[in-house]
């Protein structure tokens, strides 16, 4: 088992360099920035040039990916942008956990910049998937076990619209009734964005509060997908021979369903799960954007927007190593569960 | 036909007793059978008819036309889905972008089966290095969430595409771009499922046959291999169609897809967010056929799994 | 079999159909028999003829939708089955009548080990320890011939061996002592020699318990040294059914006839050569009006075609439902 997981990483360390390279590379040529600068926008030709030297930026970009990978601390850079390379560097390169820092946020740690939106992004997405994977079981075994009947006939269509719809639609079209038009007509009504409210402060209560939109709008397609898979796998599992034995056995139906049955279909339950859940961390890019959350995903927008290029590189490498690390305990908690596979 | 044992099943007799079917005739009766598709099909044609049959009722330079005076003005009988914030008639821009819409949503699948299909197809036959460094590639395609993928790409190349006129009009640029990048970060799953495809048929016998005749290898991929392996590649290419028309629409709804004037259903709900409390109208009617599309296709391609490819599972 | 023996399952004009997309699947047509205490019965019929149906239906193992029991009864004892509720079936299946597959490669749950697969029915239908019913598993699996059984409790189907998986499948099924053991063609999946180590590993485990037992096969082979009674049946009903030496020596239904000519048999010369039974297998998806067999059968009359001829006795236990009489060729 521990070979194994050496071995897998050891295979991950090309990819992700690759990944990084194509990435650094499309963001170097996407952005400039200097055109933002984080609103204090230099006008002056020479500005621009000192700037550009102090940056690294007039480098060659493999040069650039080498400070960036590596670091920059045995070489001599141009720290004051007076056109002499005269200082040693200060960065010490993603290998040794140097992110750099934000353009944006002059000074900052990517990674304190980074590990602040982080949380946020997680409370959301976390309750997200758990909601998600539950509701998903609920309904994928429940509808499964009733096959063809009224309510998994109509159950079968409401999930099938539900995964067709776009995410921003569902955010816009639950905003619209449960916090503008509920306001409109005197009811209790839901907040539309942010975390909390300014006056009341950042309590459990307000996050909750503000957290049920955007979970919604999260969970509402992937729910619909995840409750059509687990359905059909249940399904294919419900019809294998070994369920008829256990029925002709006399065990209850309970036992079936839930032990035989359900041990089964949660294979590839877990793989969909293990293979979706780093890619949470990315955000809701767009129901972030919506519901002002200040998560990953609104970084990203952000740095995008603004050429904050080191801060995007680290969300994006960010989610890269988390899938390979999920990809991993997918493949491990696989094995665990089916007892065919070792890893000998 | 003897006693026979051979036999698995009474449906399979009922085949066998039957007139004899072709592959299409089988297919259309099992499609025939699944009600939601062709209820698909029929919402599909007249999407279509709307976005290019609305033209004849609206130019497009009305579509783009601006009037400020007029911004924002609810569903009336001047403007039955209401203007946007610089006073362009919404139904107008839906007819419009729904054809940039539908035009992305095809050409993006194709690019994406074409780029799917060669790459599956090299990989799964000649093995070895060739498809050790493949895979390892559509691995790390499919290691970025494709949505943030898109958006780096489309900031990359935003602005680097000239506006080109096609049959007189004026494309932006960024419909080029859009289609590319969708194309291009779309098809590692159906590369994955021609591979597998491509995996089992080349130990078939008849594959086997022609190669032991000295068939060249293009051959065998295009004429021998590929038409076996039809059924998924079908599915995927009709739901790949659903999959770029929305992507579209999440890229432009950040606004780094499609740029104005030119419309499409995505671009149009750009920042229509700022105005739900006021103007639901921005939201409502691009974002209902958004829907209505996916939805349609969607139907479309499940029926046509179960009519090709009966055993396969949906995800 | 001795005439002593009273009758405990009655199977009455039982009706079993699928309703597919493709149309009904007329499966089982009306199939009426009986079973005494400590019998052995064989079904006999190729495939798709409705005999496992007809099992499935019995206990209620049938997937409703898309199949459905029309119609008929099964009365077990005193209870008609098919009027049980599920949880009151669930005390039936197991513990009063088991059944074995035809494929012990995907019969046994793969991701549980054969030891708790074997236990759970212990834990279910008897009030022993989880300590006793491991003790018990262990004997049980002694008892079918299966080597340092103590230690193979803790392993998972995919280590054993197909004969082995199907001596872990006797033993599931017998590990209540059920009165009734339904085996559902048990060998067919099976190399040869497995496969006659597995006849008489049941015959010699159903001595041991002294139950009664239906065996379904496709095999007349099979049948003669081990069955008391056969049933044949084709296309859902049931087309004959003797004492079993009777029915060897004296066929009295030209499908009957037609399958033992097909049956290589030592005491016969080489130049007898094996014959097939031309047509192809009846098609379900109609409900038959004449005899389902006449479009295949060699006797075939007028009357045939028209209807549909009851089981019913010709010679003394020997039942058949047939319009002609095999020995002259002429209608009964």
């Amino acid at each position: 088992m521990t070979r194994y997981i050496i071995r897998r990483l050891l295979q991950a360390i090309p990819l992700l360099l690759v990944i990084s390279l194509i990435l650094f590379v499309l963001m170097q040529n996407a952005t400039d920035p200097l055109a933002t600068m984080g609103g204090r926008m230099p006008t002056k030709p020479e500005d621009r040039a000192r700037l550009t030297r102090q940056l690294g930026l007039d480098k060659p970009i493999y040069i650039q990916y080498l400070y960036w990978l590596v670091g920059n601390d045995w070489a001599k850079v141009d720290l004051d942008g007076d056109g002499v390379a005269e200082t040693s560097g200060k960065r010490h390169g993603v290998l040794r956990g140097d992110f750099g820092t934000s353009i944006v946020q002059t000074g900052r740690q990517v990674t304190t910049v980074i590990f602040e939106r982080l949380p946020n992004t997680l409370i959301l997405m976390l309750t997200a998937e758990v909601v998600i994977v539950l509701g998903a079981l609920f309904v994928g075994i429940y509808s499964a076990l009733r096959q063809y009947s009224l309510f998994d006939n109509i159950l079968t269509g409401i999930l099938f619209i539900g995964y067709s719809m776009p995410i921003f639609f569902v955010a816009l079209a639950t905003m619209y009734i449960f916090s503008i038009n509920f306001q409109r007509w005197g009811l209790p009504h839901l907040p539309t964005v942010g975390m909390f409210d300014p006056q009341v402060g950042k309590t459990t209560g307000q996050i909750m509060l503000h957290m049920v939109l955007p979970v919604f709008s999260i969970s509402f397609i992937s729910f619909a997908a995840y409750s059509r898979y687990i359905r059909s796998t249940m399904l294919e599992v419900l019809g294998q021979d070994y369920i008829r034995t256990a029925r002709s056995k006399g065990l209850p139906r309970r036992e079936i369903t839930y032990i035989h049955a359900l041990k089964n279909a949660s294979l590839p339950i877990v793989t969909i799960v293990g293979l979706d859940l780093p890619l949470l961390l990315g955000g809701a890019v767009v129901t972030e954007r919506i519901f002002a959350w200040p998560g990953m995903g609104r970084l990203f927008i952000d740095g995008i927007d603004r050429g904050d290029t080191p801060v995007v590189m680290g969300v994006l490498m960010l989610i890269a190593v988390a899938v390979v690390v999920f990809q991993i305990i997918t493949d491990i908690v696989y094995a665990w569960l089916d007892p065919r596979i070792r890893f000998d | 036909m003897t006693t026979s044992e051979s036999l698995p099943n009474q449906l399979l007799v009922a085949e066998v007793e039957s007139p004899p079917l072709t592959l299409a005739n089988l297919t259309w009766r099992r499609f025939r059978r699944h009600k939601m598709a062709i209820f698909g099909g029929v919402v599909l044609i007249l999407l279509t008819l709307y976005s290019f049959g609305g033209a004849l009722f609206f130019t497009e330079k009305y579509s783009n036309f601006t009037d400020t005076k007029l911004r924002l003005q609810a569903p009336s009988a001047a403007h039955p889905f209401g203007t946007d914030t610089v006073g362009r008639d919404i139904l107008a821009r839906t007819v419009y972008g729904g054809q940039i819409s539908i035009l992305i949503g095809i050409t993006a699948a194709s690019m994406e089966v074409l780029i799917g299909i060669v790459i599956g197809a090299v990989a799964g036959y000649f093995g070895g290095k060739i498809d050790s460094i493949l895979m390892r590639f559509t691995e790390a395609m499919l290691n970025m969430p494709q949505l943030l993928l898109l958006i780096v790409m489309s900031k990359f190349f935003s602005g680097q595409v000239p506006n080109i006129n096609v049959f007189g009009r004026v494309l932006s640029g960024s419909v080029i771009v859009i289609i590319f990048i969708i194309g291009l970060t779309s098809w590692p799953y159906l590369a994955r499922i021609v591979r597998a495809e491509f995996l089992s048929i080349k130990e078939r016998e008849f594959v086997l046959a022609a190669r032991a005749t000295g068939t060249p290898a293009w051959e065998i991929i295009f004429k021998h291999i590929l038409p076996n392996s039809i059924a998924p590649i079908v599915v995927s290419a009709t739901l790949g169609v659903a999959g770029a028309i929305s992507l579209e629409a999440y890229v432009s709804f950040l606004g780094m897809g499609v740029r104005a004037p030119t419309a499409t259903w995505g671009n149009m709900l750009e920042n229509a967010y700022r105005y739900i409390e006021t103007a639901y109208w921005l939201w409502l009617f691009p974002g209902l056929l958004i829907v209505l599309i996916t939805l349609s296709i969607n139907f479309l391609g499940d029926g046509l799994r179960d009519a090709l490819d009966p055993r396969s599972r949906t995800v | 079999m001795s005439e002593s023996k009273h009758t405990f399952l009655q199977v009455n004009d039982l009706k079993t159909r699928f309703h597919t997309p493709e149309g009904t699947v007329y499966a089982v047509n009306g199939v009426s028999f009986s079973l005494k205490e400590g019998e052995t019965l064989a079904v006999v019929g190729e495939s798709g003829c409705g005999k496992s149906v007809t099992m499935m239906s019995i206990l209620r193992l049938i997937a409703i939708p898309p199949g459905e029991i029309v119609s008929g009864e099964v009365i077990y004892r005193d209870d008609d089955l098919l009027k049980l509720s599920e949880s009151e079936m669930e005390h039936i299946r197991g513990r009063e009548i088991a059944m074995i597959f035809q494929d012990p490669m995907t019969s046994l749950n793969p991701v549980l080990t054969v030891g708790r697969q074997l236990t759970e029915t212990l834990r279910t239908h008897t009030p022993m320890t989880p300590e006793q019913c491991r003790e018990r598993a262990v004997t049980l699996l002694d008892w079918v011939g299966i080597p340092d059984a103590a230690n193979r409790l803790y392993e998972y189907p995919h280590q054993f061996s197909g004969g082995m998986r199907q001596r872990v499948m006797i033993a599931m099924a017998l590990a209540c002592t059920p009165s009734l053991l339904i085996a559902d063609e048990p060998t067919t999946a099976l190399d040869v020699t497995i496969q006659a180590q597995i006849i008489e590993l049941v015959k010699r485990l159903k001595q041991d318990v002294g139950m009664a037992m239906i065996w379904i096969t496709h095999d007349l082979g099979v049948v003669a040294g081990m069955a008391d009674r056969v049933i044949v049946m084709y296309a859902g009903f049931i087309v004959e059914e003797s004492e079993v030496d009777d029915l060897y020596e004296n066929p009295r239904h030209p499908y009957t006839i037609a399958l033992l000519q097909a049956l290589p048999r030592a005491d016969r010369r080489r130049e007898k050569n094996l014959k097939s039974i031309q047509g192809a297998p009846p098609n379900m998806l109609t409900e038959p009006v004449g005899c389902p067999f006449a479009p295949r059968c060699e006797f075939v009359k007028e009357i045939c075609i028209r209807e549909n001829p009851l089981l019913e006795i010709v010679d003394g236990k020997h039942k058949s439902a047939c319009w002609v009489d095999v020995k002259t060729g002429g209608l009964r």
